[in-house]
């Protein structure tokens, strides 16, 4: 398409279904394109992945693609940051990996060389310089990488605000309402209505694939603790060297040190990643690896008052890179799921993406890496 | 058993009957509020029995401790609004 | 480090409808565990009266308990159910696992807080929340002290506060005067009620009941209350005051029962004539069933603790009139101390409503259920999770609460790697 679809009589430019923090995005950027747009989600606003996860904007390194959509991302997020309001609880605390060991410290000069010839400043830290900056891990650390352009932010409020903007320029909420069919020209309701539009959205994270089950998106459960407040405990987001082996495993349930210090004071700890249980309950054995394993970075960590628990889902792919464009069968539906654990980083490089495709217009990044159509049979990484 | 016990509450002694607790000796030096909102009020206890945590404090070097349901000992170090 | 306990009959709860069950369990021959997150046994209507009772039937229980061969587990909070057939429980040195085959649920009730402007200043208390205080410790003596609320406990909570010394120039019951008399009229059906309803009339000579009448504002300089602003069928005054004890009613703590898969109704946790849950071996007792009082609390306990401890039908029948009669009187006291549509009024728009997160009421109104209010205003993620806060905005609002997880009560980081359940510990269910 090279221009911007005509207005139907009846039916919006745009029904995205899934008001979490990718729909959200997207809502606000195609209402700044001057699309109409309606919002459809089946609770209140961010009640998916975006409500349970840790609302970090972090550049990652695993690979080219990922780099790419995090990294143009986080520029995105850091041009916002000062219109976003206090709610979002914005946080440039930035982020250290943590290198136990040898082998890790060469990943964390792999890192750091990675990072530099991309133009992203990190500051490699020896054990010293570590134990400096963060008192409180235990010490017997080799060092690690700072990463100062790293944020934190309390997503549903970032999402909501993306909503109050598209809402501001026109965009219809409807929430509490369930879509249980999709098609390219609009999406049928669990309540009989049929919302029509020139082009649907699915970004309904984790159940985008009750709408399309040949996605190939699979639930994958994390586990959160949250503490009472307890300011300057750690100054930075601390994540171990491990964590990517974790993000990016097919099978095993894993569990790898992630904690972050939350503008309240509070510390969110992390992470689990678990496939194949889809109930919302707490699996003790997985808690319990999670915990210790956080014990062992931060053994002060033990005695803190922990208020809550919980579990999400994350949209996991089967490459670990988002679907972002258009579905195989209809070019008028789109997908904007399968985010895994960066969908907040991620969502508005995925938003001006989606928007860029369906305008025909130029993109920052290649959108190669993010097309739904690779998974086609026979394609390329099938 | 002794009918009285000492401890001290932001540094200053005070003394109470025993089996009071610490949410009583904090009140025995004067105190209403114990600690301080998120918004910077001030706060004191309100359900007396460990349900709303307005009465958070610290006991020797623990945080967010219920003074309501924590008997006194001796030499204990309390410190409001911590 | 994991303490390992094994009962047949568990008992959550050391108010008089636990201990009554907790008696009856272990007279018949049972081994049994109390659990309480106080120091002391007693709940909040005995409370400070294990050491040296003085309510009768206080002293009764009381002595039986002594007697009792039971294991009793103070400053114990219930954290967590891995499995059916145990409860994890915190007692801030250690985790405690605690198997059981039988479960009596005695959780009895917390007060309901409603928000109003300046409510949050210190000195500023729940009715039976200034009582705890001062059964803990704390001197009330020639303390200028307001009662306010709801219910027959803003009575006891007058007299007693009296009785220590207090000044208590009135009490302020939101209930109107017409339904007030005709629960008095009432007490006639419950002749103990009756007798102590005039014991504490007695007592309470001097302090004016005004019914009809509720806190609209309290008043104070920057540490501590100073006044209430009184509204009363049209007129508003200031009453000064040391201490404001205001509670708008009990609500039943049904975390652990909801927790645990109870069926729940109204509020409250749905039982049979034996005091069974919906829940195979697992009862539960006292206000946690329906708010009624001392009466029905001991003749629930006492059912729950025979027919846990396998006691045959017919030892239960002296009981089930007496239950019938407590389960009425229950009724007529939700009936007429209900709460008034007024009170929905009460908050201003900067008026606090969640205390751990300072969330105010103007914040929460553009909210459609607590779901959504909670994440993204922060309202019920504080430590009281949800406790205070979310008996409010239910009144204030209509919201239902989210399903509840585990910990229970916060609990030490640890404690939360440390709560699994070793295979030889999962029992099945009879």
């Amino acid at each position: 398409m090279s221009s911007a679809p005509s207005h139907q009589s009846t039916g919006a430019d745009v029904l995205i279904v899934g008001a979490g923090i990718v729909g959200a995005a997207c809502a606000a950027e195609f209402t700044r394109a001057g699309l109409s747009t309606v919002i459809v989600d089946k609770g209140p606003v961010s009640t998916g992945a975006t409500a349970a996860g840790m609302g970090q904007i972090v550049v990652m390194d695993d690979n080219e693609a990922e780099f790419a959509l995090t990294n143009y991302s986080q520029q995105l997020w850091n041009e916002l940051a000062d219109e976003l309001p206090a709610t979002v609880d914005w946080d440039d605390c930035g982020s250290i990996w943590i290198a136990a060991d040898d082998e890790e410290m060469q990943e964390v000069e792999r890192k750091h060389r990675f990072y530099s010839e991309r133009g992203i400043e990190t500051e490699i830290l020896d054990a010293a310089a570590l134990e400096k900056l963060e008192p409180n891990l235990r010490r017997g650390f080799c060092g690690g990488l700072r990463v100062s352009g790293d944020s934190v932010i309390y997503s549903p409020c970032a999402a909501g605000w993306f909503i109050e903007q598209a809402c501001q320029r026109g965009a219809k909420l409807r929430l509490g309402q369930k879509a249980i069919e999709l098609r390219g020209h609009g999406a049928l309701l669990e309540n009989g209505d049929f919302l029509q539009a020139d082009i649907t959205v699915n970004a309904a994270g984790s159940w985008a694939t009750e709408l399309m089950p040949e996605l190939p998106i699979r639930p994958r459960k994390g586990h959160l603790v949250i503490t009472d407040r307890y300011p300057g405990f750690i100054r930075h987001q601390l994540v171990e060297l491990g964590y990517l082996k974790s993000a990016h495993s097919v099978t095993t349930d894993s569990v790898a040190f992630n904690v972050q210090p939350r503008k309240t004071g509070q510390l969110l700890i992390g992470s689990s990643r678990q496939y194949d249980d889809e109930t919302r309950d707490i699996d003790p054995d997985i808690l319990k690896r999670m915990i210790d394993r956080a014990l062992e970075y931060l053994p002060g960590l033990a005695g803190l008052s922990a208020i809550r628990t919980w579990t999400g889902f994350r949209a996991a792919t089967p490459d670990s890179q988002p679907l972002i464009g258009p579905s195989m069968d209809d070019e008028h539906l789109f997908v904007a799921s399968g985010h895994e654990g960066l969908g907040i980083t991620t969502s508005l490089g995925t938003a001006r993406l989606l928007v860029d495709q369906v305008l025909g217009r130029e993109s920052a990044i290649p959108r190669e890496p993010y097309l739904p159509s690779r998974f086609r049979q026979g394609g390329a990484d099938a | 058993m002794p009918e009285a016990i000492t401890l001290s509450v932001n540094g200053s002694e005070v003394s109470v009957p025993t089996g009071s607790m610490v949410s009583a000796a904090i009140s025995a030096v004067g105190d209403t509020a114990f600690r301080t909102s998120v918004q910077g009020e001030p706060r004191g206890p309100l359900c007396g029995m460990g349900i709303c945590f307005e009465c958070r404090v610290c006991i020797d070097g623990v945080r967010h401790v219920r003074a309501c349901q924590r008997l006194c000992q001796p030499g204990m170090q309390v410190i409001t609004h911590d | 480090m994991i303490d390992r306990r094994e009962f047949d009959v568990l008992i959550i709860g050391a108010g008089p409808a636990g201990l009554a069950a907790a008696c009856c369990a272990a007279e018949a021959g049972r081994r049994v565990g109390v659990v309480d997150d106080n120091p002391t046994a007693g709940g909040q209507i005995w409370r400070g009266e294990q050491g040296k009772p003085t309510q009768p039937a206080a002293v009764m229980w009381f002595e039986r308990l002594r007697k009792a061969k039971l294991e009793f587990l103070p400053g114990t909070r219930i954290v967590g159910h891995p499995t059916n057939g145990v409860l994890l429980a915190d007692d801030d040195q250690k985790l405690l696992e605690l198997k059981y085959n039988k479960l009596i649920l005695a959780t009895g009730a917390r007060e309901r807080f409603l928000p109003f402007p300046g409510w949050t200043l210190p000195g500023v208390t729940g009715a039976g929340g200034l009582q705890a205080s001062v059964k803990s410790g704390m001197s009330i003596a020639g303390r200028r002290v307001v009662v306010a609320g709801s219910g027959p406990l803003l009575l006891a909570v007058a007299a007693y506060l009296r009785r220590a010394g207090a000044i208590v120039p009135l009490i302020a019951e939101q209930s109107p005067r017409g339904r007030v008399a005709k629960f008095a009229a009432g007490l006639l059906a419950h002749p103990a009620k009756l007798t102590e309803a005039a014991r504490l009339k007695w007592e309470l000579r001097g302090v004016k009941y005004l019914t009809d009448c509720w806190p609209a504002a309290a008043g104070g300089d920057d540490d501590t209350v100073k006044s209430v602003t009184l509204h009363r069928r049209g007129r508003t005054w200031q009453e000064p005051c040391d201490f404001l004890a205001c509670g708008f009613g009990l609500v039943p703590n049904i975390e652990l029962p909801m927790l645990l898969g109870c069926e729940i109704e109204q509020g409250k946790v749905r039982v049979d004539d034996g005091q069974r849950t919906t829940v195979n071996n697992v009862y539960a007792v006292g206000e946690v069933t329906g708010i009624g009082g001392l009466a029905h609390a001991l003749i629930e306990g006492q059912i729950a603790g025979l027919a846990a401890a396998g006691e045959k039908d017919a030892a239960l029948h002296f009981l089930l009139f007496p239950r019938r009669s407590a389960r009425r009187f229950a009724q007529k006291l939700e009936h007429a101390f209900r709460l008034r549509d007024e009170l929905r009024q009460l908050p201003a728009a900067d008026t606090i409503v969640c205390r751990c997160e300072d969330v105010r009421f103007d914040q929460l109104t553009q909210h459609r259920s607590w779901r959504s209010a909670k994440l993204h205003t922060r309202c019920g993620m504080g430590p009281c999770q949800g406790r205070v806060c979310g008996a409010a905005t239910e009144f204030l609002f209509g919201w239902g609460m989210d399903s509840v997880r585990p910990p229970l009560y916060p609990v030490r980081v640890e404690h939360l790697a440390e709560a699994t359940v070793t295979p030889e510990s999962s029992s099945d269910v009879d």
